[in-house]
């Protein structure tokens, strides 16, 4: 069982990011579960949203989860949100920021032992630069499929063309820039 | 005609949208509704169906539950397949057409993505609604997950629109837990399910004007009473028809249904009677205590709350040692409704064969129920049945926070 935490606003796309990736993920054979958790339901509003990814077919319907991956698409919720919570010694994470890693470190005292498990990528600048809004979900999801090595670059561009299929072709193509071009620069 | 659909052999779906899709492929003559949360995204996204030409059928926007359910009613009794969604406060504002519903005999399907009910003002998932309508003379089922939740809901057609039920149908899933949360879902294909739910087939339909029929007539003390005795007995065994659905469904789909489903109770000593996720959230709990700690733990779960299966019950609960029955509605100055009626099933096996038990009020308004909670109540269970008697108070609250609240204690002479 993979488990992913997505720390977001509401309105950043965090729970369209988590259905799109299990969307993805079954296309492999895969069993997937992709939920959010809403705080106090307005936008703007610190939010989580949640996969799920096993060979099984996933029974497990609590909230609780000791997350394999924290992906936070908000850069200010790393410093605000409790990002570490229930956290493994392997938990890796990714965040968004336009600091550069040790800067974005050093600021956060709870991340300074787990250096070489925190990875950082502007998904901010990068959807603004592609798709022209500030919508970090779409890059995040290249920054994760670089980082957790779950799929190769191009399987994943194809089926998020597919799942991304009823929006204008302008969209997708910016989409498809922002998951690559994430993908290239997390580090 | 309505267009169809192109749907994957695997779809990522959550409960709502899995239900929405369960109702456009039924071909629904009539959806008169008003959205709420969590079940705000079955009307909007079968209105996006009516709207992009998957759907013949009408879809009325009303002014609230109240006039949605009426409508439905109206519709149905007019001869036509109707269908509509709610939860919580609009559940409880269509209440007393609920009733009309059954009365007349109307085999509506309404899909209940259950909800807590105020105050205070909640959005998220408990029983409070479900539990509101177990009176009402519907037929209730209930989904542990999106894939049963689309499932039930082609079923539910099936079941109350034939000759020998007539009844309408609820399908329940859990607010947000199921139908926010996407998972795997095998949809049938359009073709497919049409054929399975059918065509309808009106019974006394009031646009046939060369046969003119009531519905919704007084009846006083002459004959009240037996109407209602006849309505409950068509209730009662209209589990005949629901087996039989539930035999076809499974031949078409290899899914299995069953109107109590039962999990490792083959061999089990303590069980949790559930409905719901927790259902699904306590198999995993078992499964894990006999692997680590060799507790024999079982699950029981009405998947068809009404009818209620009595005799499915005694049947997988006699010979037990402890069970608990968890009820996600707060019973408001009793024992929980599920305790209660699991209870009266037991009263009638010999006593030596009745096992202890206990009754837990949980996961109120969308409260989390962890597999480690689930594990907890489990080896609770074990620990009375290996003392013999129910060494805590009989009705608990899981997961509150502060003070532990109980009520009544076993009397040991």
């Amino acid at each position: 069982m993979t488990e992913i935490r997505w720390h977001s606003r509401a309105g950043q796309g965090a729970v369209t990011g988590a259905k799109g990736l299990g969307d993805v993920v079954s296309t492999t054979g895969k069993q997937v579960q992709a939920f959010a958790l809403y705080g106090s339901a307005k936008r703007g509003a610190a939010m989580r949203a949640y996969n799920r990814i096993d060979d099984e077919p996933i029974i497990n319907h609590e909230k609780f989860m000791l997350p394999d991956y924290v992906l936070v698409i908000d850069p200010a919720l790393a410093f605000t949100d409790n990002i570490t919570e229930n956290d493994k010694p392997t938990t890796q994470y990714i965040i968004t920021t336009h600091l550069s890693k040790d800067e974005l470190i050093a600021q956060i005292p709870e991340l300074q032992d787990k250096k070489e498990r925190v990875h950082v990528v502007d998904c901010i600048q990068i959807s603004l630069d592609t798709i022209g809004r500030a919508i970090p979900n779409a890059p995040m999801l290249g920054a994760f499929v670089k980082v957790s090595g779950m799929f190769e670059l191009d399987y994943f561009l194809e089926a998020m063309k597919r799942v991304l299929s009823k929006f204008p072709q302008k969209i997708i193509d910016g989409n498809m820039q922002a998951i690559t071009r994430a993908y290239n620069e997390v580090n | 005609m309505a267009e169809k659909m192109d749907l994957q052999s695997t779809e990522v779906w959550d409960g709502n949208y899995a239900a929405a899709q369960a109702l456009r492929q039924a071909q629904v003559d009539v959806v008169a509704a008003y959205p709420i949360t969590p079940s705000t995204p079955i009307v909007e996204n079968y209105g996006n169906f009516v709207a992009n030409g998957y759907v013949d059928g009408e879809f009325v926007m009303v002014e609230s539950e109240h006039a949605a359910m009426s409508g439905c009613v109206g519709a149905a009794a007019a001869g036509g397949r109707v269908a509509t969604a709610t939860s919580s406060q609009g559940f409880a504002l269509m209440v007393e057409v609920l009733y009309q519903a059954s009365g007349m005999r109307l085999p509506i399907v309404l899909t209940v993505v259950n909800r807590a009910l105020a105050s205070p003002l909640n959005v998220r998932g408990d029983h409070g609604d479900m539990y509101l309508g177990r009176d009402s003379g519907w037929i209730q089922l209930d989904a542990f997950n999106a894939q049963e939740a689309y499932d039930l809901t082609l079923m539910a057609f099936k079941i109350g629109e034939d000759i020998n039920v007539r009844l309408p149908v609820m399908v329940h899933q859990d607010g947000f837990i199921t139908s926010h949360t996407a998972q795997n879902i095998h949809p049938l294909s359009d073709d497919e399910a049409y054929a399975f739910v059918g065509d309808y087939k009106p019974v006394d339909e009031m646009l046939d004007f060369s046969r003119p029929v009531t519905y919704g007539a007084q009846t006083e003390e002459d004959w009240h009473f037996e109407h209602k005795a006849k309505q409950h007995r068509a209730l009662m065994d209209s589990y005949v028809v629901i087996d039989r659905v539930f035999e076809e469904f499974e031949k078409k789909t290899g899914r299995k249904y069953k109107r109590l489903e039962t999990y490792m109770m083959e061999d089990a000593e303590v069980a949790i009677v559930a409905l719901g996720t927790t259902v699904e959230t306590a198999i995993l709990a078992a499964k894990q205590l006999r692997e680590e700690e060799g507790i024999k733990a079982g699950i029981v779960a009405p998947r068809t709350f009404r009818p209620f299966p009595f005799n499915e019950i005694r049947e997988a609960l006699a010979g037990l040692k402890c069970v608990a029955a968890m009820d996600r509605s707060c019973p408001m100055g009793a024992m929980g409704a599920l305790y209660n009626e699991v209870n009266g099933a037991l009263a009638s096996i010999p006593a030596d064969q009745r096992p202890l038990m206990t009754n837990f009020i949980y996961g109120l308004g969308g409260r989390d129920f962890s597999v480690k909670e689930a594990k907890r109540i489990f080896r609770e269970q074990k620990g009375h049945a290996d003392v013999g008697y129910i060494t805590t108070p009989i009705q608990q609250f899981s997961g509150l926070r502060g003070p532990k609240l109980g009520f009544y204690e076993v009397k040991r002479s």
